[in-house]
């Protein structure tokens, strides 16, 4: 019978106020580190997507919702941009480069995307069977579409308008797969590519040759661009803005001023969870101070039998530091089997991939803030334990 | 075994209560009679070791009991002396073996379950030994109580008035067992007590 699992008898023999500890402290663990799982993979997903994508031209609209759209295909389109006054930027000397894109269209929740194999290769997207998309009804499939959907090269389907599966192109000819990508980790995972030339043709009027309307009526959703050097960052999205019907929106701005409003939120809620760990740390010392009164003469005893004032300290502060680090370890199994149930949730609204199974730097932090937490609760308890006078106790009893 | 020379405490600083000499060999045993209030427990608080006189000392075999700093002391007392109380506390949240389990180990000796069972057995008691000490009557707790101060093999066992919370035939069986336990173990042994049950029982008495 050592210290430390006399502290644990003790601790057990009073279940009920050590479960409320248990619970309290982790609560506030399990808050905290789901707040940092969630943030840490939103924050990831977003930075390897923003792939050095200088600028996004668009529709006026929300800039915000132009990058939440075009970049992390989470929003819906601001309008459409003439093509002829997309392509007009693109001879602009600080212009290195850009790539079209058309959206509109879904399939089965996942967005339809009409550009050039550029997108792809901007994220690194390999293909791991078949071929990238050539001619009109062509597609290939983001690695999550195809393995959700349980689709393979050589399958046919009909696009819908919009998210909407109710609206589905089903008078135009079907889409058929030519490839399947490898999956990335990105948003190309998530998507469905054609040309744009497919996407004009589901949406051209019925009846209508596509050949008679003229290239430079088209229409594109938006532009990806990339600068030359950031003067480009400077004058451009000043130009676009002021002198043409588009609208241009920098990605690094726009998510800076995302984080921003996200951060007033988290903010509060990590303040709450501090809070939570605080007032367990209370009921940690609440509940020894309590057990400490009643079990006097138990401790009194403990040093007629021959302990010392050392040993009483460590009993004590023992019960703290098992609650604390009992309360880490049940704490981060809540926080991450949680991460891992709500990821499903969250895939299926962002149409983005979490994980319950990543461990965090800053949890290893946390382990350490619990186990000062734990000492600092049981510290005066331990102190009194270690100060009781024998011999008055035991006359008083 | 047990000698002091010209104890004296005060708890005040005016009052000085001095008590009378004692001395006694291995094996021996006495009785300490008085009423409440006269320094029965301040004495034998000041034998066991739980407080430091202000005058004198108390020498246990050979050492001074009254020069050993706080932790020796804990150490020494946890080997050497075996304190039963009135009313007998133990850790709740332990059964009685547990409880005596620790015991040893606090008082320095290698866990040994086996003394253990043939203390209870003599004590009667060994069919509790898996019960918490808070189910056990007055009566098992006392034997329990005696069980504790007897597992370290104690020269000197002090018993703080054992049977005021007894009845008759348990005082009985509770300073059989004690006087029989003192003797095999050759142990010293001092009853403190106001209880006049006691006093035709021990011939060796002192007064308070």
């Amino acid at each position: 019978m050592n210290v430390l699992r006399l502290s644990w008898k003790n601790l057990m023999a009073d279940k009920l106020s050590t479960l409320l500890s248990l619970i309290l402290f982790a609560l506030g663990v399990g808050l905290i580190s789901l707040i940092l799982l969630i943030n840490h993979q939103i924050e990831n997903k977003f930075e390897k997507n923003l792939a050095g994508i200088d600028l996004v031209v668009g529709a006026k609209g929300s800039p915000l919702q132009l990058i939440l759209c075009n970049i992390f295909h989470i929003d819906f389109p601001t309008g459409n941009i003439p093509l002829k006054q997309a392509n007009g930027l693109k001879r602009h000397p600080l212009v290195k480069s850009a790539i079209d894109l058309s959206l509109g269209d879904s399939y089965k929740g996942y967005r339809i995307i009409g550009t050039t194999p550029d997108y792809v290769h901007l994220y690194e997207g390999k293909i791991k069977e078949g071929k990238f998309w050539e001619n009109t009804f062509d597609v290939t499939l983001g690695a999550t579409v195809a393995r959700n959907l349980e689709l393979k090269i050589g399958d046919t389907f009909h696009g819908s308008h919009g998210y909407d599966d109710a609206m589905a192109h089903d008078d135009m000819p079907p889409f058929k797969i030519t490839g399947i990508l490898s999956p990335t980790g990105t948003v190309l995972d998530q998507l469905i590519f054609t040309n744009k030339e497919s996407v004009w043709a589901v949406h051209d009027t019925h009846g209508v040759d596509p050949d008679s309307i003229s290239i430079d009526d088209r229409e594109i959703t938006s532009m990806l661009l990339f600068f030359k050097n950031r003067m480009g960052n400077v004058q451009l999205p000043r130009m676009i803005n002021e002198n043409t019907d588009m609208q241009a929106a920098s990605p690094a701005f726009e998510m800076a001023r995302l984080y921003n409003m996200m951060g007033q939120g988290e903010n509060l809620l990590r303040w709450l969870a501090a809070i939570i760990m605080v007032v367990s740390a209370l009921s940690i010392f609440i509940s020894l101070f309590k057990s400490l009164r009643s079990r006097k003469y138990e401790l009194a005893l403990l040093r007629v039998s021959g302990a010392s004032r050392m040993w009483l300290f460590l009993l004590i502060l023992l019960e703290g530091l098992i609650i604390a680090i009992l309360g880490y370890i049940l704490g981060m199994v809540l926080s991450h089997v949680g991460m891992q149930l709500l990821s499903g949730y969250l895939t299926e609204e962002y149409r983005y991939e979490f994980t319950g199974w990543l461990f965090l730097q800053e949890e290893g932090y946390m382990f350490v803030v619990a186990v000062v937490l734990g000492l600092l609760a049981a510290i005066i308890p331990a102190l009194l334990a270690f100060k009781t006078n024998i011999s008055e106790t035991l006359s008083e009893g | 075994m047990i000698k002091t020379e010209n104890i004296k405490h005060s708890y005040d600083g005016k009052n000085n209560i001095q008590f009378p000499d004692i001395s006694l060999e291995k094996g021996e045993k006495m009785l300490l009679l008085g009423q409440s209030g006269c320094g029965k427990t301040t004495l034998l608080h000041i034998l066991g070791g739980l407080m430091q006189p202000k005058n004198g000392t108390v020498k246990i075999g050979d050492t001074n009991i009254s020069e050993l700093g706080s932790s020796a002391l804990d150490k020494f007392r946890g080997k050497h002396i075996g304190i039963i109380f009135q009313k007998p506390h133990f850790v709740a949240a332990l059964t009685v073996m547990e409880n005596l389990l620790l015991n040893q180990k606090l008082g320095g000796s290698p866990p040994n379950k086996s003394d253990i069972k043939k203390i209870l057995e003599k004590l009667n008691i060994s069919h509790k030994a898996n019960s918490r000490t808070k189910n056990l009557s007055q009566g098992e707790q006392q034997r329990v109580a005696i069980a504790r101060a007897l597992v370290n093999q104690p020269d000197v066992i002090l018993a703080d008035e054992p049977t005021s919370a007894l009845d008759d035939k348990n005082t009985d069986e509770v300073i059989d067992l004690l006087e029989q336990q003192a003797a095999e173990h050759n142990a010293t042994l001092i009853i403190v007590t106001h209880d006049n049950r006691l006093k035709e029982r021990f011939q060796n008495r002192i007064e308070l």
